[in-house]
């Protein structure tokens, strides 16, 4: 184990080794898994835009393994250069698409992010952007999802909380099916283009949004002088 | 002419109706052609054939088997057994020889005689017992090898031994020797070279031919059998690797060394060249004939009326030789820890007098140190107690072996090989298959009939020979009575099929994999037996199609799962097809087929414009969204149930 104070210099390194950008304090990666891109509606376009986002690390894990061979060591690698963890996906019957599962189950090594030596995610935050099919009110103890999306997803938040990454609420999108016709889903993605900034320039109020069960457009914590 | 071809056809009329019946018994082809020897003696004895003079020549049987033995030797398996061979042999030979002597001398003959008796006597049986190991499987358990140990060591022995014996002759024997012409003279002093030379010169050309056979054996045979290779005819190899064994063996026998020792040796030098199982291949069938003509010579060599005459003599004589063998065999297997069932395979198994048994005493009559009323008498008992083995190893197999069968299962499996492959063909396509499983830490035998490709392979280290797979004796040799599974990758489509068929059909217990060169042959795979068929450029061009659909933007995931699509329903067309597809009628007179094909053909274009609604619903199903309706349905339900 190296000593904090070691990690430190290399990150300093690091950051004065990368392309100037003034305000630029966090380094974002971007995992977005959608095995039928062409039938996406919203997560299409907020690939799009994450894709698109200058400084932001992009993965499609469907484009990048579309035979599942995914590849530890990279992996392994991408999530140890990068500060923010943001898995984009749609949810399918109340979980990751499958091979977000995979991922997880391959990446997540004993020894690299947990378990004896496995610190090398200490530190870390991990944010899902996810669109459910359901309105919001079906997410509630009286509608026909029953349970709140955060509830959902505790897998996802406890695999962070092993893994020593603090776990962010959520960037929700409801009802995501009608969102193009009602307007909702250009709002959503623009939104979620603000966020992607916010959070690479350290604009993003972490403390503000861990006091939300999700967050949503239109009510993103963003600090004055941000975006 | 005649008189030859009338005793080859008793012989065999004889081996071939004696053998199947022993086998089907379950006493073993050698205790057959013992019968078929004994049963034709009178009818030889009627036509004045001279039994012992076919033995002779039938002997060389055993040269040839002890240069197969060698080839399956490699020379760090040697190596590994000489605490064996030295210590067990060693002991072996020298304990019986002097157990026998001392109760020869008990008996009232001279020590010199008693000696000899001895030493005739230590020897055991190399020809029956390695072809009932063989035949049995036994070969591989621990008693097998410790068996094959000593006989090594015997048939080594006999060369000092045949140095020895004439220094125990007898003077009186001597001068009747010498009154009498030298008729009866061995065929191996009257070829000797070494014979007029010194001490020292003997020794100097006894090592030289040994250091011939391993140098040029090492070094000379790879160009001289590529060389043959290239004539591409499969009797100019059977006639080269005859050549080779009968060369050693003349080598040897005019430098005054054992031919067995030599072939042998040549054997093990040749262990780990790529013409092994070719050269195996090629000499079995010899080799059978020339032990199963020794073995029936024995059988009707035996007097019986020298046995009539003193039948409670000779009798107890093997009786109480075989006792005092097996004696001594066991207390030895349990001083080297040999133990159950094994032990018991080694007691019995080595407990008869040998083949070399008749040379030595042919060679101590010859040379005056055993009276001839004698050497007949011992020749008898010698012949009787290899008559007995076959009985003792029956009664090894019936009684003993399943007393132990616990612990025999568990040694079965520290032998076993982490399952055999063998692959056909060397080309690029088996080229692959065989790194592949090589890498994956799995044994294999490659097979190839193209001597160039062979030497590249053989240099990266793949365990690679020469010879055409489709060959039953080759793939024999090759191990396909054990293999698991068979990769057959020959180029040749008729050949691919014509073995898929053989070995299916001899060996349904082989997995076959085979290479197909286009549908049809598929089909006559299919039909053949073949469990896995892979058409040989399909993946490949599916993989390019793959790439295409990428480079024209297709989404990585889409394009696979176009692709899945596309091999799921060409394999679905194949499978449909092949019920329509004889093998008998060409394809463009099958209209049945002809209508089908045409009939996915159609469909299949559909398909990839795109027109066809189920593909399309198969490719994207799972994924596919719910409607707004769906889900206002939904939502409906919901409210009415609350």
């Amino acid at each position: 184990m190296q000593p904090s104070w070691y990690r430190d210099i290399v990150f300093l390194f690091k950051r004065l080794a990368s392309p100037v950008r003034l305000q630029a304090m966090s380094s974002l990666i971007v995992y977005y898994a959608h095995p039928a891109h062409h039938y996406s509606h919203a997560n299409k376009e907020m690939a799009t835009v994450a894709a698109a986002a200058d400084g932001v690390t992009f993965v499609d894990l469907y484009g990048e393994y579309p035979r599942f061979e995914i590849d530890a060591d990279i992996e392994q690698q991408r999530l140890t250069d990068h500060d923010v963890v943001l898995l984009q996906f749609p949810m399918f019957w109340y979980s990751t698409p499958s091979i977000l599962k995979e991922w997880q189950d391959l990446v997540l090594e004993h020894g690299f992010a947990y378990g004896s030596g496995g610190d090398k995610l200490e530190g870390k935050r991990m944010m899902i952007a996810v669109s459910g099919a359901g309105p919001e009110d079906a997410y509630t103890p009286g509608g026909y999802q029953h349970y709140p999306v955060r509830d959902f997803l505790r897998p996802l938040e406890q695999t962070a909380r092993l893994c020593g990454m603090q776990f962010a609420a959520p960037y929700v999108l409801y009802d995501a099916l009608k969102a193009p016709a009602d307007g909702r889903l250009a709002s959503h993605v623009e939104s979620y283009k603000q966020l992607l900034l916010a959070i690479r320039d350290d604009q993003y109020d972490w403390d503000v949004a861990d006091g939300c069960d999700v967050v949503q457009f239109g009510a993103l914590p963003i600090k004055e002088g941000g975006q | 002419m005649d008189g030859i071809l009338l005793v080859a056809f008793l012989f065999l009329v004889a081996g071939v109706i004696a053998v199947p019946i022993a086998s089907r018994l379950g006493l073993g082809s050698v205790l057959g052609y013992l019968l078929a020897g004994i049963a034709l003696s009178p009818i030889l004895a009627s036509l004045h054939v001279d039994v012992i003079s076919i033995q002779h020549m039938a002997e060389f049987g055993v040269v040839m088997m002890l240069f197969l033995v060698g080839l399956e030797l490699e020379p760090s398996m040697l190596w590994a057994m000489r605490h064996r061979l030295l210590g067990l042999g060693g002991l072996q030979v020298s304990i019986t020889t002097a157990a026998v002597t001392a109760i020869a001398m008990a008996f009232g003959q001279p020590w010199s005689i008693a000696l000899a008796i001895g030493l005739v006597f230590a020897l055991s049986s190399t020809a029956i017992v390695l072809q009932t190991l063989n035949e049995k499987g036994l070969m591989r358990c621990d008693g097998g090898q410790a068996s094959f140990s000593v006989l090594l060591f015997q048939d080594i022995a006999v060369i000092p031994m045949l140095a020895f014996i004439p220094l125990l002759a007898l003077p009186e024997l001597q001068e009747l020797i010498a009154t009498a012409s030298s008729a009866g003279d061995d065929g191996h002093a009257s070829l000797s070279l070494v014979d007029r030379l010194a001490g020292w010169q003997r020794a100097l050309v006894t090592v030289g031919a040994i250091a011939f056979v391993v140098v040029a054996g090492s070094y000379l045979t790879r160009p001289i059998f590529r060389f043959i290779a290239m004539a591409k005819l499969r009797e100019l190899f059977t006639a080269a690797a005859l050549l080779l064994v009968i060369a050693i063996a003349l080598l040897m026998v005019l430098v005054g060394l054992s031919p067995a020792l030599g072939t042998f040796l040549a054997g093990v030098v040749l262990a780990n060249s790529e013409y092994r199982h070719e050269l195996e291949s090629d000499i079995d069938p010899f080799k059978g004939l020339l032990l199963g003509l020794f073995f029936i010579t024995v059988g009707a060599a035996i007097r019986f009326d020298l046995l009539v005459a003193n039948l409670g003599n000779i009798v107890g004589m093997t009786l109480g030789l075989i006792t005092l063998k097996a004696l001594i065999l066991y207390v030895l297997a349990r001083v080297f820890k040999i133990t159950g069932a094994d032990r018991w395979l080694f007691t019995l198994g080595l407990a008869q007098a040998g083949e070399f048994g008749f040379v030595l005493l042919s060679f101590t009559v010859a040379n005056g140190v055993i009276p001839t009323a004698i050497a007949e008498q011992l020749l008898l008992v010698v012949a009787l107690s290899m008559l007995l083995t076959p009985g003792l190893f029956i009664l090894y197999e019936k009684v003993i072996a399943p007393r132990f069968v616990s612990a025999q299962e568990k040694e079965a499996d520290e032998i076993d090989e982490s399952g055999k492959i063998i692959i056909a063909g060397l080309g690029r396509f088996g080229g692959v298959v065989n790194r592949m499983l090589s890498a994956a830490g799995y044994k294999t035998v490659v097979l190839d009939y193209q001597s160039e490709q062979l030497e590249m392979m053989r240099s990266f280290g793949v365990k690679a020979f020469f010879g055409d797979a489709m060959r039953p004796d080759l793939l024999h040799a090759a191990g396909i009575d054990e293999a698991e599974i068979l990769v057959v990758a020959i180029d040749d489509e008729d050949s691919a099929t014509e073995l898929v068929h053989y070995v299916s059909h001899n060996h349904p217990n082989v997995h076959i994999v085979a290479r197909a060169i286009n549908r049809h042959h598929v089909y006559e795979l299919y039909s053949a037996g073949a469990q896995d068929i892979i058409r040989e450029t399909f993946d490949s061009s599916v993989r390019a199609g793959r790439y295409a659909l990428e480079a024209l933007g297709v989404h990585p995931y889409d394009a696979e799962r176009q692709v899945r699509g596309f091999v799921k329903n060409d394999q679905a067309q194949m499978v449909g097809l092949a019920s329509s597809y004889d093998p008998a009628v060409p394809v463009h007179e099958n209209e049945e087929y002809v209508r089908r094909s045409k009939e996915y053909t159609a469909r299949h274009a559909e398909v990839m414009k795109g027109n066809s609604a189920r593909f399309g619903n198969r490719l994207g199903r799972g994924w596919v969204p719910p409607t707004i309706e769906d889900l206002e349905a939904e939502v409906a339900k919901d409210a009415d149930e609350d």
